[in-house]
């Protein structure tokens, strides 16, 4: 088992960095559509990835080693994070020996070099970038903890695989504390991936942005792992939410037939979300910035409202 | 009303300062009034105007071999009056406007930097157009200096150039261009921000100094109707429109009355057209694509109809010396009326959008606030103006053929917020479209241009047109054989420029783009 087990958690990895670009041209294109556009091919994500792994990577003479680190460092802990989140199966070993609080972990040590690397070359954009970076993530990381917290408090557990059991054992039964919790990850989710209305990735004003403007600098194979640990990261929220909430579909045995199923469900579940993602960023236009604090103090009122719900309405039964 | 009822009050204010009016010709450069006093009644004369309540609209110079004039247009209730004085080329010295226009801060420094004239008790030396093209002592528009130009092979980089710093604790500066990530025209901008708040911005314009103004020389009427579609290549028409009206008027003659209705068809298409792509990019600026691909296909089948009768998208060279090169066919008109009719149905749809949509409401209403009195100081022109309580246009105020006959509607807004720019552009696309229906409807018969005689030498002519942007004035003084001695085309950005420094005053960093495309001033018209 453990073999086989191990195996799937490589092949869990390999699909997320194959899916995670293919779910941003996704959205995108569904945001084409509804803006009256074409929009570019699905292939696209993946050919400016090959393209940039191709080109010539520029460092500025000012940058030091942060700089020259941290898109490894990102890429490695993204991606490290999305072999904890259970993709196609519950079971995995990976699930095992990290719960959900090395998974916040891993993002905010990407996030930590992320910030570090924007203001190590000195201009002002970067830094810029780096302190708006820093005003979301202050506010983001204790909403996701706290949605979390509700479904560990369920579960009784924080190892994300129990979770999922749990959600499966007990069927479908409506919990205020998971509505709750759900409504609070996806603000967290919106905001961490620098999704419309709390950031814009589609726009070229170097003032108004918060992720872009801490990569400003980075060129060729660097700017090509920080584009896909942002293609990763949407991809991590995408799941988390859809496995987590609404697992049904996942993998509970290691088999063909089973992991197939997982995968036609993940990935439809994917799309679905995808969707509402790009019919959100379609009908609203971006916030102010100092209203980003107040959208995430209502993420983590309703996940502080779902743990307070769970508390009174569902534990002692 | 009758015209210029007020001139004689002003006179008389002038005598009582003892300003001596040389002489004054209501003929020289009408339809404007002109006045030539001394030099020395220079600053005078301006206080008294600013105290009078005149719009100050324009500074320009011309050599007459030893002498510089010197022109200074104001406005007052749609009739204009122009100072001029001469000053020595040897020791040229005037008393500056400034302390009493603010509007005046930046025109002057273009002609001390252009001609070397220096404004006396101007509150700021340092050169504004010219950055370090040309060493100290090079003046680009005095006669002795050749119309090839000599600037150096390499222009030395332009650092010298002290920005005032705000200084305390958490005080950071951006600098900001002059190269964009967008593919606009390029300018500097020097922030001083605290946290994200905005506490001063300095703008740094002049990197598309092309010479327009010294180029013009020795060029035939036809030529610099060229060259005048070509300052600010969005406001073609409106910019080959005055100048070909000032050559008209140097050369004593009227161009045909279906000229005068194809350029007005020819400037309200253009107006539309721009509008409808600022609307789009203003709320593109905050995040909303949805209205920017809509607009962007509107204006692109608008231009397209505007390639397909006039040949070009831009309707660039269209306007000529004595009329238009393009006429409207017969059948074109029918189809034209329909595409009003159909764009209006789609702009209803949009604007029912734009007009009741939160998130937008919430980024565009009071973001970016002029006040009106600011606008008046600085004589903000066209939106800008119009948006903050100063309805002056041309169109209106002065009206030129055919908008003598065929009154458009100004709407004019108190709020001055970039909410507030965005909805004179939408209703003036729509005061556009009556305009050209009605236009269509009137349009006289016959020829679409004459021949215009070569103006005779010293020959001078002003034109006044309202452009998209707002009001644009074009001076010409031919020399002998119809060739331009002098050409000075003021774009409205000249005055809607220094308006984006204090509209971000206490707004945050991120709020800049959208400030800066609800005022969409020119580079390239006030860069020259």
């Amino acid at each position: 088992m453990n073999a086989s087990a191990w195996l799937l958690v490589l092949l869990q990895a390999l699909l997320f960095l194959l899916g995670a670009p293919l779910l941003v041209a996704w959205v995108k294109r569904v945001k084409a559509r509804l803006q009256n556009r074409r929009g570019p091919a699905l292939s696209q994500p993946y050919r400016d990835l090959y393209k940039l792994f191709g080109k010539e990577t520029l460092v500025a003479h000012t940058a030091s080693g942060v700089f020259r680190a941290a898109p490894y460092i990102v890429f490695a802990s993204t991606l490290l994070a999305c072999t904890i989140v259970p993709l196609l199966a519950a079971r995995l070993p990976a699930a095992a020996v990290a719960d959900v609080i090395v998974l916040v972990g891993f993002l905010a040590l990407g996030r930590f070099f992320l910030a570090l690397a924007g203001m190590d070359v000195g201009t002002a954009f970067g830094g810029m970038g780096s302190s708006r970076e820093m005003l979301v993530s202050a506010l983001a990381e204790p909403a996701m903890l706290l949605a979390v917290f509700t479904l560990a408090m369920t579960a009784h557990s924080t190892n994300l695989a129990s979770v999922v059991d749990h959600q499966l054992a007990s069927g479908l039964i409506l919990r205020p504390s998971y509505l709750f919790a759900l409504m609070g990850l996806v603000l967290v989710a919106v905001a961490e991936t620098g999704r419309i209305p709390v950031d814009n990735p589609a726009t070229h004003l170097e003032l108004t942005m918060i992720h872009e403007a801490m990569i400003l600098e980075y060129s060729g194979r660097h700017l090509a792992l920080m584009e896909w640990a942002a293609q990763l990261k949407l991809m991590l929220y995408g799941v988390l939410i859809v496995n987590v909430f609404l697992p049904w579909g996942i993998a509970t045995r290691i088999t063909p037939a089973a992991l197939g199923l997982g995968l036609a469900a993940v990935a439809g579940k994917l799309l679905l979300l995808g969707v509402l993602l790009a019919v959100a960023e379609t009908g609203l236009a971006k916030m102010r910035l100092f209203r980003a604090p107040q959208f995430l103090n209502f993420a983590l009122l309703l996940a502080l409202l779902g743990l307070l719900s769970h508390v009174i309405l569902e534990t002692g039964a | 009303m009758s015209r210029f009822d007020w001139l004689s009050e002003y006179l008389a204010r002038l005598q009582d300062e003892h300003v001596l009016v040389r002489r004054g010709s209501a003929t020289r450069l009408a339809p404007a009034h002109a006045l030539e006093i001394d030099a020395e009644d220079w600053g005078r004369a301006g206080q008294e105007a600013a105290a009078f309540g005149c719009r100050w609209a324009g500074l320009w110079a011309d050599q007459h071999g030893d002498l510089f004039s010197v022109f200074c247009l104001l406005e007052y209730g749609g009739d204009y009056l122009i100072l001029c004085t001469d000053t020595a080329v040897a020791t040229p010295l005037l008393p500056s406007h400034t302390p009493y226009y603010p509007a005046a801060d930046r025109l002057e420094r273009h002609l001390q930097d252009m001609f070397g004239i220096a404004f006396g008790d101007h509150p700021d030396t340092r050169r504004w157009t010219r950055h370090q093209a040309w060493p100290e002592g090079r003046y680009p528009l005095r006669d002795d200096f050749p119309v090839t130009g000599d600037a150096p092979r390499e222009t030395p980089p332009d650092e010298e150039y002290p920005f005032p710093r705000a200084q305390g604790a958490g005080v950071y500066e951006i600098p900001v261009g002059p190269v964009h990530a967008g593919i606009i025209e390029p300018g500097h901008f020097r922030f001083q921000a605290v946290g994200e708040e905005v506490l001063k911005l300095e703008e740094r314009l002049g990197y598309v100094h092309k010479g327009i103004e010294k180029i013009a020389v020795g060029r035939d009427p036809r030529a610099l109707a060229r060259l005048a579609g070509r300052v600010s290549g969005d406001s073609t028409v409106a910019h080959a429109w005055a100048a070909c009206q000032a050559m008209e008027r140097a050369a004593g003659i009227e161009p045909p009355p279906r000229a005068q209705a194809l350029r007005a068809l020819l400037a309200e298409r253009e107006r539309v057209a721009n509008h409808m792509g600022d609307i789009g990019a203003i709320c593109n600026d905050v995040g909303f694509a949805f209205a920017l691909y809509q607009f962007s296909r509107l204006r692109e089948l608008w231009q397209r109809r505007s390639s397909e009768l006039f040949g070009h998208r831009f309707m660039m060279d269209v306007v000529i010396p004595g009329g238009v090169t393009a006429d409207l066919p017969r059948e074109a008109a029918a189809r034209l009326r329909e595409d009003h009719r159909a764009l209006r149905a789609e702009l209803r749809a949009l604007y029912d959008i734009l007009e009741d949509h939160p998130s937008l409401e919430d980024r565009l209403l009071t973001s970016g606030r002029l006040t009106q009195d600011t606008a008046r100081r600085l004589g903000c022109l066209g939106y800008v103006g119009k948006a903050s309580g100063q309805g002056f246009d041309v169109r209106q105020a002065s009206p030129y053929p055919p908008y003598d006959r065929l009154p458009v509607a100004v709407p004019v807004f108190e709020e001055g917020d970039v909410a507030a720019r965005m909805r004179v552009r939408m209703e003036e696309i729509l005061a556009a479209l009556d305009f050209l229906d009605r236009l269509l409807e009137t349009l006289p018969g016959g020829d679409i241009g004459c021949d215009m005689p070569a103006p005779e030498a010293g020959a001078e002519g002003i034109g006044f047109v309202e452009g998209w942007r707002g009001e644009i004035v074009t001076y010409v003084r031919f020399a002998g054989a119809g060739q331009v001695a002098r050409f000075f085309p003021r774009d409205p950005s000249w005055f809607n420029w220094p308006a984006l420094e204090r509209i971000v005053l206490g707004n945050i960093v991120p709020d800049f783009p959208v400030c800066n495309k609800s005022v969409n001033g020119s580079y390239s018209g006030h860069d020259l």
